[in-house]
């Protein structure tokens, strides 16, 4: 079992003919992703990767019966992609583009929970069910299938947790990065519910960093609704305040999203926090005593 | 992307929204010139300069003869203002905003700013203008009034007046706020801003709105689109290491430690930075090389780490994703030879092609410390910030 994908997903690629969409999607398909063609407008009729192109997610969608998109058009476009992708009735999009606008994404977002559709990212490395299929742009030979469940705001911290929980053979059932950006699609808290009621995922990593207060908010879900065991590092301890920490969302505002604070909160809710992101796999093993 | 005061109230002016006269000058002469046209007796003569508690600072002055604002403008441009906001250097003066002064009946707050748990534009409004609004949201945040706008539909007609009624104003200043809150809101979302302060929004003697500060902050990733206020951008303002690395598409932000940093993602720099600190180390700086860095761009990033003349340890990190080991390998020796880096580095490369970035990092004759986890190159990584290795 899994969350959100699965071997059988059928999956288009928005910007599909672009230069950073065929480098990944090469590996999504060798990695035994269902992709079963892709969109790239004024492109359609082509054969992009052995697969067919089309002009428009709609077309995309009723002729291949794709249910997932993932996206790198550039950021300009990104509004349009997404919302083209939500009424064309796909249920999960995937975002990776970084840089979209924040104005941009509060109307995306508003329009994505309207519609019911399941928005990841934007700035993300995508989703991953080791063994089954990947959606995203993280390294695949890190990835043992098995029962943790990972979620995080970064990608390369992902990766982090990822090869430290394969290292010691726990594996993993999913992992999604949710993107650094101020409004994100898919919170911690919609992951955390769909991890905990996934029969499969035995324990959960959590990820987060400075910025915001969805952190905290995941600490008060995990108390009330959470029973799995959960693993949690917050990077930027050492971050100063005010500074924008690279990701658009990574910065201290008004003294509100440190480090400090979200530690507190997540102890306090009985998550096992580490503060070192090289004891995240040591701390899902004395949590669970695998 | 942060802007000024005059050019905040410039855009203001340009939305309905209710200012007081002014006009920015960047010499003395020019001071004394503007403020006799203004016609007046009393000005309020502001140094300009992306950081608040100016006033403390003595950058805020009211004087009330031509020969003061002459003084000030000399005392200031070219000098650099030290606020509590700042660094100890300062931020530097090159502008003087000179004002018509107004007689204040009573300070207010009034601010917008993208809320990331609501998901909404809200725009904030309190009674308790003129002082430090996050205290007053620490200790009496009832007094804080909110309106969450609607990104879909826009505000409600029942949302300005919900302020004014919470801000306790009568009925033509009810009408003025209207205008400002609406004008506001027109402003945020055209121009793409991630906040607004007007602090204080004052009430007049003579019963009238007006802001008599504003700041604004712009989202910088919708500058592709806002290119009016994209030349509005004063890299004085700037970090000059940041901005030179902005440039490179790099992400830096200095730090006061001693080892320098190199690593891919946001999110694993600030855990090398956290690492390091737990090992007993500081830190030099947040470097983001990005997920396309090539050989030019580590070059680039190694140039601005070692800028910094406090750095005399480096520790590159690098969990390749999408961006290839080998490929900063390269960068790494290129960039060593090129410069002859005298400080120890230390490499810890993992993931993409990692095995053959080692290789080429071995191969070289250079003075580079291996390390096989992130643990191991913290530790390294302190060790040779204290001479120990």
């Amino acid at each position: 079992m899994s969350i959100l994908i699965d071997k059988d997903t059928k999956v288009i690629c928005q910007g599909f003919t672009g230069g950073q969409a065929t480098q990944h999607c090469i590996q999504c398909i060798d990695y035994g992703t269902q992709l079963v063609g892709g969109v790239t407008p004024g492109k359609g009729g082509q054969t992009h990767l052995d697969l067919p192109v089309f002009n428009t997610v709609k077309e995309a969608v009723d002729q291949t019966k794709a249910t997932a998109s993932i996206i790198f058009v550039p950021a300009r476009f990104c509004k349009a992609s997404i919302l083209e992708a939500a009424e064309a009735g796909v249920s999960l999009i995937i975002c990776i583009t970084e840089g979209i606008p924040t104005i941009d994404m509060l109307e995306v977002k508003l329009i994505c929970d309207n519609l019911g559709i399941r928005l990841i990212g934007p700035n993300c490395p995508g989703i991953i069910t080791p063994g089954e299929a990947k959606m995203g742009i993280m390294p695949a030979d890190i990835h043992l299938p098995g029962k943790v469940g990972i979620i995080s705001r970064s990608g390369t911290l992902t990766y982090e947790a990822v090869k430290q929980t394969t290292d010691l053979g726990f594996g993993q059932t999913s992992c999604i990065g949710i993107g650094g950006d101020p409004i994100p699609g898919t919170s911690f808290i919609d992951v955390l519910d769909l991890f905990e009621k996934d029969n499969s995922t035995e324990a959960i990593v959590m990820v987060g960093e400075i910025g915001g207060t969805a952190e905290e908010s995941a600490a008060e879900f995990i108390k009330s609704n959470v029973t799995k065991p959960v693993v949690s590092y917050i990077a930027g301890v050492t971050a100063p305040s005010g500074k924008r920490m690279g990701h658009a969302g990574a910065i201290i505002a008004g003294g509100k999203g440190t480090a400090a604070d979200k530690f507190k909160a997540l102890e306090l809710a009985g998550v096992h926090t580490v503060k070192s992101p090289a004891d995240i796999g040591k701390g899902i093993a004395e949590i669970t005593g695998w | 992307m942060n802007l000024h005061e005059y050019q905040a109230k410039q855009l203001f002016r340009e939305y309905g929204i209710a200012v007081s006269d002014g006009i920015a000058v960047s010499s003395p002469d020019e001071a004394e010139k503007i403020a006799l046209s203004l016609n007046i007796d009393k000005w309020v003569v502001k140094a300009q300069v992306h950081a608040g508690g100016r006033g403390k600072a003595g950058g805020v002055e009211v004087v009330d003869n031509i020969e003061k604002v002459r003084s000030f403008a000399e005392r200031w441009l070219g000098q650099n203002l030290v606020t509590f906001q700042t660094d100890e250097k300062g931020q530097p003066v090159n502008e003087i905003l000179i004002e018509t002064c107004t007689d204040i009946d009573k300070e207010l707050y009034l601010g917008a700013v993208i809320d990331r748990a609501s998901q909404r534009l809200v725009v904030m409004a309190s009674t308790e203008g003129g002082v430090n609004i996050e205290e007053v949201a620490e200790e009496t945040p009832e007094k804080i009034y909110k309106a969450e706008i609607d990104p879909i539909a826009g505000p409600n007609e029942n949302q300005a007046n919900d302020l004014a009624k919470n801000l306790e104003l009568d009925d033509i200043q009810s009408i003025q706020f209207r205008k400002i809150f609406d004008g506001l809101v027109k402003l945020f979302i055209e121009k793409d801003l991630s906040l607004v302060e007007v602090n204080p929004l004052v009430i007049t003697k003579s019963g009238d709105l007006i802001c008599l500060d504003a700041k604004i902050n712009v989202d910088s990733n919708a500058l592709y689109r806002q290119q009016e206020i994209e030349t509005l951008r004063d890299p004085s303002q700037e970090d000059p290491r940041e901005a030179r690395a902005a440039e490179w598409d790099l992400s830096y932000v200095a730090l006061d430690g001693n080892i320098g940093c190199m690593v891919n993602g946001a999110g694993l720099a600030m855990g090398t930075m956290d690492i390091i600190k737990l090992h007993g180390g500081e830190p030099a700086n947040f470097l983001d090389v990005g997920g396309t860095a090539d050989s030019k761009r580590v070059a680039e990033a190694f140039k601005i780490i070692l800028s910094d003349e406090s750095v005399n340890a480096v520790l590159i990190n690098i969990f390749g994703g999408i961006v290839r080991c080998d490929v900063i390998a390269d960068g790494i020796v290129e960039a060593l030879t090129e410069m002859g880096v005298s400080v120890p580095v230390v490499v810890r490369l993992e993931g993409n092609s990692a095995q053959k970035g080692l290789e080429i990092l071995d191969a070289s004759a250079l003075n580079i410390i291996s390390a096989s986890n992130l643990e191991e190159a913290a530790r390294l990584a302190v060790q040779a910030s204290k001479g120990e290795i």
